[in-house]
C-alpha cells in the first residue's frame, strides 16, 4: 500500500502579492501540503523549486512587481496526485515561443531557463489563458507509487 | 537564510565559499555583486566552492553562467568546486555541467589553475 494512501485530501487557495516575499510563502505552503501527503525528500525539492519558479514567472514576469496585481495561489493533495495552480493577472504570453534553453545559441544566455526546469522536474505542466487576461500555469506530480 | 560568502585567498587563486541560497534576489545579487568586485580587482583565477548551498533556482543558475562569462571575457577563469547533488543534478539537466570546470577536491582544484 502507498504510505500515502491514507492521505486526507485538502486544499487550499490564497491571494497573494506581487512580491518575492509571497514567492517564499508560497514554497512553504506548498511543501507543507506535499510532506503531509507523503511525498518524498527528492520530490519535495522538485516540487518547492517548480512552484519557486512558476511564482516568480507570475510575480516577476506577468504582474511585474505591480501592487495592484494579486498572484491566485492554489495547492491540492489527495491520495493520487498533488497539483498546484498559480494564476497572474499579467498581459500572458505564447509559451510555445519560449525559446529552447538547450540549445547551443542559448545554453550561455543567464536567463529562460524556469520554464523548462518546471516541466523537467514536475510530472505535468499545463497552462492556460484566462478569460480575465492573465495566464494559469498547472502543476502535477503524480502520488502513486512509481 | 539567504546566501553568505567568503572569501579567501589560496596562493594566486580566489576561493569564494558559498553557503545557503542562490535565488532570485539577495542570494544572486550578492554572488553577482562579489564576482564582478573580483574581477574589478584584476582576480583572473577565481574558484567558486558550492559546498554548503542548500537551494538554487533558475537566477542562480543564470548567475552562475553570467559570472562564467564575466571572468572568461576578463581573461580569467571561474571554477566549480564540490558540487551537491542537488546542484550537480541541475547543471547536468540544464546541459551546463560540462560548460564548467567541475572538481572535488580543493588542492586538485587549485592546482589546475596553475
Amino acid at each position: 500500500m502507498p504510505e500515502n494512501a491514507s492521505h486526507t485530501p485538502e486544499a487550499v487557495e490564497r491571494m497573494m502579492d506581487s512580491t518575492l516575499d509571497s514567492v517564499d510563502s508560497a514554497e512553504e505552503l506548498a511543501l507543507g501540503f506535499a510532506e503531509r501527503a507523503g511525498v518524498d525528500e527528492d520530490d519535495l525539492m522538485k516540487i518547492g523549486m517548480a512552484v519557486r519558479e512558476s511564482m516568480v514567472n507570475a510575480v516577476v514576469h506577468g504582474n511585474r512587481y505591480n501592487a495592484n496585481k494579486k498572484v491566485r495561489f492554489a495547492v491540492a493533495s489527495d491520495a493520487e496526485r498533488f497539483t498546484v495552480r498559480v494564476a497572474d493577472e499579467g498581459e500572458g504570453f505564447d509559451f510555445a515561443s519560449l525559446p529552447d534553453p538547450l540549445a547551443p545559441e542559448n545554453l550561455m544566455k543567464t536567463s529562460g531557463r524556469g520554464i523548462f526546469l518546471i516541466r523537467s522536474l514536475m510530472d505535468d505542466f499545463q497552462v492556460r489563458r484566462l478569460d480575465s487576461g492573465g495566464t494559469e500555469v498547472t502543476l502535477v506530480k503524480n502520488l502513486v507509487s512509481k | 537564510m539567504s546566501v553568505k560568502l567568503t572569501t579567501r585567498q589560496v596562493g594566486d587563486v580566489t576561493v569564494i565559499d558559498v553557503a545557503g541560497r542562490i535565488t532570485l534576489g539577495e542570494g544572486s545579487s550578492a554572488l553577482r555583486e562579489a564576482l564582478r568586485d573580483l574581477v574589478g580587482k584584476n582576480q583572473k583565477k577565481i574558484l567558486l566552492n558550492l559546498g554548503d548551498v542548500t537551494y538554487i533556482d533558475s537566477s542562480g543558475i543564470g548567475e552562475l553562467v553570467s559570472g562564467f562569462t564575466t571572468v572568461t571575457n576578463s581573461g580569467g577563469s571561474l571554477k566549480l568546486l564540490n558540487l551537491n547533488k542537488r546542484v550537480k543534478d541541475l547543471l547536468q539537466i540544464t546541459k551546463l555541467y560540462t560548460v564548467f570546470d567541475v572538481h572535488e577536491d580543493e588542492a586538485a582544484a587549485i592546482r589546475s589553475f596553475a
